[in-house]
Order: structure tokens, then C-alpha cells, then sequence
């Protein structure tokens, strides 16, 4: 019974060692900024949650007693891993994409990041 | 009632302080729950400026239901996107923008919404239009941005429209 709970804890483990990879390695081969975004999204969620869920395991099976704040860093994680993404794809439709690269906003014409005046004493970069 | 509404203006926010001051404390005792209790308490006490207009939860079936939902989809996403970048070539990947119009009109319901996105691999959400009414999604590979867009509304932005409104 104890070689079955260490069989399914390393699986866990070797989960989120493989997604943890593959988000790293995302950000080196991925070659626009806006794709690579989505390489960190992928180790916050099973790359994280394979670790914490052997955690979880382990306290129970392992050490017979019950550990569960491990749920509290997937619920911080949630909590902040979007609103970081957002200032980074914010701040790069800011700095370098025009509003005809970016699909019709509809009714709104403009998406909001865009919708804010230039500011004269900030250079435009985003020609470049 | 009413002497119970203004001890606990946001029930809610209490079970969920005093939970997570026991997940903290990570052992079960008379002393930790005491103090989450009394920062269950105190906390909406003092915050109550803060969240006017609160929008109520409807369907909580629902809720568990999207949870569920959204916990497949981001194990299911994790493998389609880990094999897009392992063996796709780079030249082959098609990312793209898309616009997702909103039938959603809770700032809370569209935060959900944004945050779902993000957290599932592939896509995530970037902007919002000037008054709200769309929003901006990047793909990580998507040869058919008129699918996934169908699918967010389908799969997400439903199931939020009967919790949230």
C-alpha cells in the first residue's frame, strides 16, 4: 500500500516537472512577446498544482495528518497569475500595437487601453 | 434580521475569511477558528464602503458546476498547448486576436470571466473595448478564431450569465 502512495505522489511530481518544463521552454522558443505570455499561464496551473497536490497527498498518506493550505496558493496563484498577465499584454498593446492591427473593437471603436489620450512628454514606440 | 445583517453585512466574505484563516493556521483548533470568526467579522465590517452594488449569486449548483468545468479545461488546455509547443514547428503556429463580445454586464462577472480565460493554456485575455461591451483574447494557436471564440461564449460566459444576473 505505502509503494502505491509513493507511486501516485512521484506522478504528481513528475507532472508538474514536466508542464513546469514546458512553460519554461515556451518562453525560449515562442518568438513574439504576446505568445509567450501563455508559456507562464501553463506552469502556474498543473506545473503548480502537480507540486501542491503531491503535497497534499503525501501529508495524508505519508504522515497521516491532514494538510490542506497547499489550496490556499492555488487560490492566491488564481488570484494574481490573471491580473499579471493583464499588465504585460496591457502594457505591450500599449507600446506596440496600433489599433488597425487589432480586431474591430465593435460598438466601442477602440479597446480601452488605446482609448486614453497620448500623452505628448511620452516618445511613441509603437512603430517600432 | 436586520441586527444579524449588520453584525454580518457579507456572510459570504465571513465563511470564506474564517475558512481561509484555518487553511493558514493548517491546524484544527478551537483558538484559530475563534480568530478567523473574529476576522470574518471585522473585515466586511470595515470594508463595507468598498462594495456597493454587490451582485448576488443565483445558481449555485452552478457554481460548483463551473468550477468543475473550468479545473477540466485547464488540465485539457495544459496538453493540447504543451504538444503545440513541443512539436509544432514555430512557423506553423497561427496565433491570433479575438474579439469576444460580452452579454455580461457585471464588472464581477466579467472579471471571472477574464481570469477564466487566462488561467485556461492558449488563450488569454488582454483588453477590454472602451465601455466594455468586448473583449480582447489572444491565442496561442488558433486556425479557427471564430471556434474558440463560439466556445468561451458557450462554455463560460453562459454558465456566468446564469450565476451572476
Amino acid at each position: 500500500m505505502q509503494y502505491l502512495f509513493e507511486l501516485l505522489i512521484a506522478f504528481f511530481l513528475i507532472v508538474s516537472g514536466i508542464f513546469g518544463f514546458v512553460g519554461s521552454f515556451g518562453m525560449i522558443k515562442l518568438k513574439d512577446p504576446m505568445s509567450r505570455l501563455h508559456a507562464p499561464t501553463k506552469a502556474t496551473t498543473l506545473g503548480v498544482g502537480g507540486v501542491l497536490l503531491a503535497s497534499i497527498f503525501h501529508s495524508i498518506l505519508l504522515e497521516q495528518h491532514v494538510s490542506l493550505h497547499e489550496l490556499l496558493i492555488t487560490l492566491f496563484l488564481f488570484l494574481t497569475a490573471p491580473i499579471t498577465a493583464l499588465f504585460i499584454a496591457k502594457w505591450h498593446i500599449h507600446r506596440h500595437e496600433k489599433p488597425e492591427n487589432l480586431p474591430d473593437a465593435g460598438e466601442d471603436e477602440l479597446w480601452a487601453t488605446h482609448a486614453v489620450e497620448q500623452d505628448e512628454d511620452v516618445p511613441d514606440h509603437s512603430a517600432t | 434580521m436586520k441586527l444579524l445583517r449588520r453584525i454580518f453585512p457579507h456572510p459570504h466574505l465571513t465563511v470564506l475569511l474564517t475558512l481561509v484563516w484555518q487553511l493558514l493556521a493548517n491546524e484544527p483548533s478551537l483558538n484559530s477558528l475563534l480568530f478567523g470568526l473574529l476576522l470574518g467579522i471585522v473585515i466586511p465590517f470595515i470594508t463595507q464602503p468598498y462594495w456597493p452594488d454587490r451582485p448576488k449569486l443565483h445558481n449555485w449548483p452552478m457554481v460548483v458546476e463551473y468550477i468543475l468545468v473550468v479545473l477540466w479545461d485547464i488540465i485539457m488546455a495544459n496538453i493540447t498547448v504543451a504538444r503545440i509547443i513541443l512539436f509544432k514547428r514555430d512557423e506553423d503556429r497561427e496565433p491570433n486576436w479575438i474579439c469576444v463580445p460580452l452579454e455580461l454586464r457585471t464588472p464581477e462577472a466579467i472579471t471571472v470571466l477574464a481570469g477564466t480565460i487566462t488561467m485556461t493554456p492558449g488563450t488569454v485575455s488582454c483588453d477590454l473595448s472602451a465601455q466594455g461591451h468586448n473583449l480582447l483574447v489572444h491565442c496561442l494557436d488558433a486556425p479557427d478564431p471564430d471556434a474558440v471564440r463560439d466556445q468561451i461564449k458557450s462554455r463560460y460566459e453562459r454558465r456566468l450569465k446564469e450565476i451572476f444576473e
